[in-house]
């Protein structure tokens, strides 16, 4: 009734081809984004904003990078964690070499960073495909897991180990380090991720995004095309990378606030983030957003939300329960929808569209 | 549909115009398995060129050595007066030969649209920085390649389909999907692989029909393989039989139909 694209002509080939080309959508995102923007700096706590927040933006992002991989080329990669560690330890080398280097401009270069390694680790899709390269991905993750622990120069010789971030100013205001208020790394962390959605929106969009779909649907038909496969699967390991090395720099500098990275990036990280991958919807940019919300925040509501609410839960119990939940909803959606919650989504809307009357 | 279709074959312009494409002496081995041995045939600009044969007579092995999929061991295979040693199937699309299969191979998960337009990938300049960001040149460019890709659904009658995911399209509208997609590289030398397979009656007419327009309107040389002997007999100008991977004959379609080696190939021969 609300939502419906009735009396909606385009007349030109450039408002057919917007992302968005229906009004309502375009409406819903506006509201989305004001709530973003606005609504939750003013009614969330500081708890809310750095618990769920800000891991679900950051999530989020490393879900569109190995949605970008999986769900647009169709390769498999069990390395997201490396590659997001390849972010965070280039972000930190360079940030110590370079103390003046304004600190978002390091953290996007530190993405370069990994998509270097990425492409690096990528060079045997040309030959292997499916689980075998899930296994040369792993190898990735292992490697780099060895190496975030096993060189020092990495951590510039802390006793600790681990990553200390040290406070960086933007505009006079701390955005990284002990003093950054919770809205500030929230914001940084926000306006980093609508502006990479929109870039990785435009690529799949457009001739790239084509192509790499087509290398995942028919790959030799993709090839007489024109399309070199190699350099479309490099491209999407690139660009991958790349997101997952920014995601990987924020997680360290906007929301751990520094730590033993060789713990956070290990290959549970991995395989969490191909599971919202996974159950968000592969080879949609929408999906990784409902994914990362789904997987990042269902351990916050059953360890927070349900005693808040009265239920009596110990940590350590909800922490098992969330485990189990995990797992099963995995199997059902796998089973009952494997196109993930972007295509219940989509239904979702087709019914909204023809409501009330559906014939 | 004969008499139509009858008027377009023998013509003797066809006969007299250059060769566009040259296969010389071409053979082609599986380990020990001979899938095509010293074969020559040439296809002449803007003729429709059948290749036909009983089963496993390598029609469609060669089809892969003409677009770059197999390299034959022995022979060589000219295109526009250029030799082509080591060829990729990307630098046969680049040189204008585009094709379609035999079992459709569409892009299952993309669009009709989206399908069509991945055709004009080798006509799109823009690089990586414009097609980020989706404005200015990119935009304009994706829009230009929109109207050729619209006008290709126009011709093709699709237009109802265009949003429309492939995967769940019937055959018949699969394959008219396929040869948009090939049209949409605006090949030179378009190849065909059983564009007919699997059609009702109907079906097929469109199809001879989509085909002989392509050929005239167009201009694309054509190269076909069919087991529909009426369409081919009716379609194209020149046949070219193959049996085992040998040629057994090659002239016109009166001329084939006439040969007694090709009667024998499809009908068997008494011992």
């Amino acid at each position: 009734m609300f939502y419906r694209e009735a009396g909606q002509f385009k007349s030109t080939y450039q408002a057919d081809m917007a992302v968005f080309p229906i009004r309502q959508d375009r409406i819903g995102l506006a509201v989305i984004l004001l709530i973003a923007f606005i609504g939750i700096p003013l009614i969330g706590n500081d708890f809310f904003i750095t618990s769920v927040m800000i891991p679900f933006l950051v999530f989020s992002l490393a879900a569109i990078g190995l949605n970008i991989l999986t769900g647009y080329t169709g390769l498999i990669s069990l390395g997201t964690a490396a590659f997001m560690g390849v972010g965070a330890y280039a972000a930190y080398k360079m940030t110590t070499a370079f103390p003046g280097v304004n600190i978002i401009v390091l953290i996007l270069v530190s993405g370069l960073f990994s998509a270097a390694i990425g492409v690096l680790f990528g060079l045997p899709s040309l030959r292997i495909k499916g689980f075998y390269l899930a296994v040369a991905t792993l190898a990735a993750q292992f490697f780099l897991q060895w190496a975030f622990v096993r060189v020092p120069w990495l951590f510039n010789y802390n006793a600790s180990g681990a990553i200390e971030v040290p406070q960086r100013l933007l505009f006079g205001i701390p955005v990284t380090g002990a003093s950054a208020s919770p809205e500030t790394r929230y914001y940084v962390c926000l306006c980093l991720v609508i502006v990479m959605t929109w870039f990785a929106s435009n690529l799949v969009h457009g001739k790239i995004g084509r192509s790499w779909m087509a290398v995942r649907d028919m790959d030799i038909a993709a090839e007489l095309m024109g399309i070199k496969l190699l350099t479309a699967k490099l491209l999407a390991f690139a660009v991958s990378s790349f997101y997952a090395g920014v995601a990987g720099a924020m997680m360290i500098f906007l929301w751990y606030g520094g730590g033993e990275a060789a713990d956070v990036f290990n290959i549970r990280l991995s395989f969490n983030i191909l599971f919202m991958v996974i159950i968000g919807g592969l080879g949609s940019l929408i999906g990784s957003f409902f994914g990362a919300a789904f997987i990042a925040s269902l351990p916050t509501i059953m360890k927070f939300g349900l005693p808040a609410l009265g239920v009596p839960l110990s940590g350590a119990t909800a922490e098992h329960v969330t485990f189990m939940l995990v797992g099963a909803l995995i199997i059902v959606f796998l089973i009952v929808e494997p196109h993930g919650l972007a295509r219940l989504w989509q239904i979702g809307k087709q019914k909204l569209r023809t409501w009330p009357f559906p014939y | 549909m004969n008499a139509e279709l009858m008027n377009v074959t023998g013509e003797p312009i066809r006969e007299k115009s250059e060769v566009l494409l040259a296969v010389q002496n071409v053979s082609l081995r599986f380990g020990g398995v001979k899938a095509i041995s010293d074969v020559s045939f040439d296809i002449r600009k803007g003729e429709v060129r059948a290749i036909i044969g009983p089963n496993g007579a390598g029609k469609t092995s060669m089809l892969n050595c003409i677009n770059g999929f197999y390299q034959p061991q022995e022979g060589q295979i000219t295109f526009k007066g250029q030799r082509r040693d080591r060829m990729k199937p990307h630098r046969a699309a680049a040189a204008g030969i585009a094709r379609t299969f035999q079992n459709v191979a569409l892009f299952k998960g993309m669009s009709t649209l989206d399908n069509i337009m991945t055709g004009r990938t080798l006509k799109m300049k823009r690089g990586f920085f414009w097609q980020a960001l989706r404005h200015g040149p990119a935009m304009t460019e994706e829009i230009e390649h929109r109207r050729v890709v619209e006008d290709i659904i126009d011709f093709l009658q699709i237009e109802h389909i265009r949003k429309l995911p492939v995967g769940k399209l019937p055959y018949g509208l699969q394959k008219r999907v396929e040869l948009g997609r090939a049209l949409a590289m605006e090949p030179e030398l378009l190849l065909l692989d059983e564009p007919m397979a699997g059609m009702n009656l109907e079906e097929k007419e469109d199809m001879c029909r989509f085909i002989l327009d392509v050929n005239q309107q167009f201009g694309t040389t054509i190269a076909l393989i069919e087991h529909d002997m009426g369409v081919v007999m009716d379609l194209s100008d020149r046949v070219v039989v193959l049996e085992y991977g040998r040629k057994i004959a090659d002239g016109t379609p009166s001329e084939v139909k006439a040969d007694q080696k090709v009667i024998d190939a499809y009908l068997g021969v008494a011992h």
